[in-house]
């Protein structure tokens, strides 16, 4: 994975010593919290429902083992001994005290983490597949062009006051796993008809209060343009994009008012104009960042058998692991989805666990999904047992990815100042509802993602079924939605009728799941039976 | 009743205005009337508090309880850790929230 260079390390540590610089002036009254509400945004630390709230990146989801161990240490040291997991592959903390903020960074930036750019108006993290660098359906390799994006971006400054947040997404497969064009710009990385790997650009997608799936408006950027491409789609964002209304200054509305053509018009003019000004950064720094993302050093010649004579590490094998594209290994998820648990919550002692087993099995990497789980991409089939018993001894065995045990949930009003109405108890509640294996089973694939506000922090839109959180008159309801998804046939989840209570929508969402067991044909997911069926049949169940 | 809320500086946590300073504990708000502006004022301008706000609420026969849900969360603590709520060893204190 990528290492810091000078100037990297350089950038962080002096982000440190002004921040450090900058809390010590708010403490002695120096700096109203008008004036040191941007300076602390811009490191990450927001003022959540009850205390500050740090949220870490995580590029593109990847961490070595030492800095997931910091994590670990982080959520012991300096907040409540635990951390939760995000739905853009970052961590946050719930319970971080201003004055211990400077230090924790100054920790982060020790093993090359920080937490700049992961709030403001500017390019967030970027986010890509968590199967990167070991998946077998892969073209290439996502990860060195989502790490000279940023490069590009961080500290770019004419990108830092944008007319809103910006989030960028890069994947190289068929199979999207980051719910690619729901972001402000999806990349894809393909293969063209020569054989030469480019970037197809998908501008203008996105949740929250409108959700839009981006459409393509370029097949093929050559790598050598591809930070120009993505300059061009920016500026003509930062030129055009909405600055009188908060709800209207996305990305997706100005390509949506335009129109695609008009859009991509003023893009490719614009992307002539910045071909003459040199803005591309030469090719061998992209083959020089590609080099940190060469393949570990797997053994060969491995058996490629598993003993599945264990019923529970059967189950978890079918259900969590991922077919890896060298012989004898296989990518490994754990579930942050215990039954009744709060999804994406790791403590301390377990974000240790997993960095230990990274260390020791995974070539010392890990990813984090933005389905709020984690990853060890490259494990010897032959120690997948031994890594599953550890797993399950601490509670992080549980068999559930893609099932509707494996709930996105953002932390709604339990947590977050924006939120509506709580997430975290109707996803325990489902949890509960669908826990056992068998039904897990029968239901099959089934993605459920709820959100406590509009924002859409857990995807709701994007859920085979959704659950929107809202405030009716000072009491939480919950709205249903049916047929989202975030893969390669994105769509997005219509409302089924009226809201319910926190009881209410965990009925609801069994009324709709028997709709699909009586109506599934074949191999049908929930979703396909849906799109077959459409929403009549389901209507009728849960409001007849 | 209007009460007074905001957050500590240094620790961000969640605090009440009892009338002679800040608390806290909800139980203990006391009820501003029309002088939560003022209060606001001199206080945050004494970085005794910040992001402060008057809500509505309720003094009932088990204490002061904001009007809003949102507002009560904050008041005790994520409905969904118990152990980390101001009343971690009352398994019921939830209820009062909801």
């Amino acid at each position: 994975m990528y290492k810091y260079d000078q100037y990297d390390q350089q950038m962080v540590d002096t982000r440190v010593a002004e921040f450090r610089d900058q809390v010590r002036r708010r403490l002695d009254g120096d700096l109203t919290e008008d004036q040191f509400r941007p300076l602390r945004l811009q490191n990450g630390l927001y003022l959540q429902l009850h205390a500050y709230m740090l949220r870490v990146a995580v590029p593109y989801g990847t961490l070595n083992s030492a800095q997931m161990t910091m994590l670990g240490d982080i959520a012991d040291k300096y907040d409540r001994g635990y951390g939760h997991f995000t739905t853009r592959q970052n961590i946050q903390y719930n319970w971080i005290k201003l004055e211990d903020t400077p230090d924790i960074l100054a920790d982060l930036a020790s093993v090359e983490m920080h937490a700049i750019q992961t709030s403001g108006n500017c390019i967030r993290n970027i986010s890509s597949d968590q199967y990167a660098g070991a998946a077998a359906d892969e073209i290439v390799d996502p990860r060195p062009y989502a790490e000279l994006l940023r490069q590009w971006s961080s500290f770019h400054p004419e990108f830092l006051t944008l007319p809103r947040k910006f989030k960028i997404a890069v994947i190289a497969s068929e199979t999207d796993r980051a719910a690619m064009k729901l972001h402000d710009i999806g990349i894809k990385m393909v293969r063209n008809d020569a054989g030469e790997i480019g970037a197809q650009f998908y501008v203008g997608g996105g949740m929250g209060r409108t959700p839009m799936i981006g459409p393509m408006i370029r097949e093929f950027v050559p790598l050598d343009q591809l930070i120009t491409y993505s300059e061009a789609c920016l500026r003509v964002y930062n030129r055009y994009g909405r600055r009188d209304n908060k709800y209207k200054a996305r990305i997706k509305i100005l390509v949506h008012e335009l129109g695609k053509e008009e859009y991509t018009r003023q893009v490719e003019e614009e992307f002539r104009h910045l071909l003459s000004q040199g803005v591309e950064p030469p090719l061998a720094e992209l083959e020089r960042i590609g080099q940190y993302f060469a393949d570990p050093a797997y053994e060969t010649g491995l058996s490629d058998e598993l003993d599945l004579s264990d019923p529970d590490f059967r189950l978890w094998v079918e259900r969590n692991c991922h077919a890896h594209k060298q012989a004898g290994y296989i990518i490994a998820t754990v579930s942050l989805k215990p039954v009744g648990g709060i999804p994406g919550d790791a403590s301390a002692d377990q974000i240790r666990l997993m960095a230990r087993i990274a260390k020791d099995y995974s070539f010392d990497e890990l990813r984090v999904t933005h389905a709020q789980n984690i990853v060890f991409p490259h494990i010897r089939k032959v120690d997948l047992y031994a890594i599953w018993q550890k797993l399950d001894e601490a509670g992080l065995g549980t068999a559930n990815l893609d099932t509707v045990g494996d709930i996105i949930a953002c932390p709604g009003l339990d947590y977050c100042s924006l939120a509506n109405a709580r997430s975290i108890p109707v996803a325990q509640k489902i949890s509960e509802r669908f826990g056992s294996p068998q039904k897990q089973a029968e239901l099959g694939e089934l993605k459920l993602k709820i959100s406590g506000c509009i924002n859409a922090c857990g995807h709701h839109h994007a859920g085979h079924i959704g659950i929107l959180g809202v405030d009716r008159k000072g009491v939480e309801n919950y709205q249903l939605l049916l047929g989202g998804c975030e893969g390669a046939d994105t769509s997005l989840g219509k409302i089924t009728g009226p809201g319910f209570d926190e009881d209410g929508i965990v009925d609801a969402v069994e009324k709709a799941t028997k709709v699909y067991l009586a109506n599934k044909q074949g191999e049908e997911r929930f979703l396909d039976t849906y799109r077959r069926i459409g929403m009549e049949p389901f209507k009728e169940a849960i409001y007849g | 009743m209007k009460i007074l809320t905001g957050n500590d500086l240094k620790t961000g946590a969640v605090i009440w205005w009892t009338g002679v300073g800040w608390s806290l504990d909800v139980n203990n708000a006391a009820d501003v009337g029309e002088h939560g502006a003022a209060v606001i004022a001199r206080e945050e301008g004494a970085q005794n508090v910040f992001a402060a706000y008057v809500i509505d609420g309720e003094k009932t026969p088990e204490g002061v309880r904001p009007a809003h849900i949102k507002d009560r969360i904050r008041a005790l603590g994520p409905t969904v850790r118990p152990d980390l709520t101001l009343k971690p060893s009352d398994p019921e204190a939830v209820n009062w929230v909801i």
